[in-house]
């Protein structure tokens, strides 16, 4: 008795919430045991359920860390059972790789030079540009970008496919503006310029990239303060 | 030891060939020992603008591949004691040379003369690499075309990058007054503004160069001719001394155009 008990020992615990299943699995076990109980347990609930429409399960690890690999492993299983689909996977610890990515991505590099025809900038995180960009230059940054001189050339915010990236430039005369990946190119007639900073950014629900007075963004991207 | 200064534009036919022929020679009339250096190899002209065709026995690439000395390849000007140059071959093409072999003939160059100036090919590749593998300065030459800004910022852009070359210096050619008032041209300001480097000299549209090219004799010989002037007055600044812009209009309202560059740069 107290030998089967062991055998199935609490490993995984399954919560059932309003938006599906919660796998909380132990973090101080053995990867393999966990997986191997999951397994099982998931395998019998799905007997249960032969009703065919898929609950999506979150996947709590505490301070587990999973390889690449294990990782693989984990969304395989889970996946092989047919009416389950992972929404998330949250744990409590990451790799010094992917804090050092997360610290890059939320840092605002400043650069003090003119990007001139044939060159490319490009940072992880916000790139704050003192200078200008001329035409045929390009400026690229996971994040926001900011161009303290004239943008005459191609800026591309949120090139990760961030869409609430915006750009800003003193000058805004760019030859290209993209925001994750949609493009847009200003008139071919010129109008008259306007002689204040200007920002680009993309309206909630629309596909195309808007400009306006940088005041604007106060509005529209009130997280763009961080203080 | 002397200077070693690259002329260079990235866009062809802008007038490389001419301001190099031309500044040379003006160098040479304020006492300067001067070597005028052709890169273009395969193309060759300088030789044609100063008229000293018909005397290359050596060329560029007879002394990189030591068939020669290098003071056998180097002609003396006709005009000037102190101006020599040293002509590109015209039968290979610009792989004939290593930046390396371009460097170590330069540094020689320097030992001997005040100022090395190096006639740079069109375009960014191998023979714009030999052109300025010695270089110590740079001089880059644009017209108030875009087409010709665009490739002014993109070569400004790798001159940038090289440690061993000063901070670029602009001169802008074949200015046409006429149409820059009237807003077709882009004008001097505009291009300063845009490429963000040092005004090293403006130089006036003039048929005279050409005829003057064409006789290979460097207008800058002709003392009654503007561009003449605009290049001596290159010449000076790379001498040292501060000259204000000449003023491309004909008389109105000169002086607070030439005051106005002269406040802003030496």
């Amino acid at each position: 008795m107290s030998m089967v008990q062991k055998q199935t020992q609490h490993f995984v615990t399954i919560k059932g919430t309003k938006d599906g299943l919660n796998l909380i699995l132990d973090d101080s076990c053995a990867f393999r045991d966990v997986i191997n109980e999951l397994d099982e347990k998931l395998s019998a609930r799905h007997i249960q359920q032969t009703e065919g429409h898929t609950i999506t399960v979150t996947l709590k690890l505490g301070n587990r860390y999973l390889t690449e690999k294990q990782e693989k492993e984990l969304r395989a299983m889970i996946q092989s059972k047919q009416n389950l689909e992972i929404d998330r996977i949250d744990s409590n610890v990451m790799s010094r790789e992917e804090a050092e990515e997360e610290r890059k991505r939320s840092t605002i590099t400043s650069v003090a030079r003119t990007v001139r025809s044939g060159q490319v900038l490009e940072v992880e995180g916000d790139l704050l540009l003192v200078g200008d960009v001329n035409p045929g230059g390009t400026v690229k940054a996971f994040g926001n970008i900011f161009v303290m001189g004239a943008l005459r050339g191609i800026a591309h915010a949120g090139a990760y496919g961030d869409m609430k990236a915006v750009i800003t430039a003193a000058v805004m005369k760019p030859s290209q503006l993209k925001i994750a990946d949609l493009i847009s190119r200003p008139p071919d007639q010129v109008g008259a310029s306007i002689h204040e900073a200007e920002c680009a950014f993309v309206k909630d629900g629309q596909s195309e990239i808007s400009v306006d007075r940088v005041q604007i963004l106060t509005k529209v991207r009130p997280n763009l303060t961080r203080l | 030891m002397g200077d070693a200064i690259v002329i260079t534009s990235g866009k062809g036919g802008v007038g490389k060939t001419t301001t190099t022929a031309n500044i040379g020679t003006a160098l040479a009339l304020s006492g300067k020992k001067v070597c005028l250096v052709d890169t273009d190899i395969g193309l060759r002209n300088l030789d044609v603008v100063m008229g000293l065709e018909n005397r290359i026995i050596y060329d560029l690439v007879d002394v990189a591949e030591e068939r020669c000395r290098l003071h056998q390849a180097l002609i003396k000007d006709k005009r000037f004691e102190a101006l020599y140059m040293l002509p590109a071959a015209q039968t290979k093409d610009k792989s004939a040379v290593q930046p390396a072999q371009m460097k170590k003939i330069i540094d020689e160059l320097k030992q001997d003369y005040d100022y090395v100036l190096i006639d740079c090919p069109a375009g960014i590749e191998q023979g714009f690499k030999n052109a300025i593998a010695g270089a110590d300065k740079s001089v880059v030459v644009t017209t108030p075309e875009t087409s010709a800004v665009r490739d002014a910022d993109r070569i400004i852009g790798l001159l940038e990058k090289e440690e061993n070359i000063e901070a670029p210096k602009l001169v802008v050619n074949r200015i046409r007054n006429h149409m820059m008032e009237s807003g077709e041209m882009l004008d001097v300001d505009e291009i300063v503004s845009i490429l963000a480097i040092d005004l090293l000299g403006i130089v006036g549209d003039d048929d005279t160069v050409i005829t003057a090219s064409n006789k290979g004799e460097p207008i800058a010989l002709d003392p009654s001719s503007k561009a003449s002037i605009a290049y001596r007055n290159i010449a000076r600044r790379i001498l040292g001394e501060s000259v204000p812009l000449l003023s491309l209009q004909e008389e109105k309202g000169m002086f607070s155009k030439v005051k106005k560059f002269f406040g802003m740069r030496s």
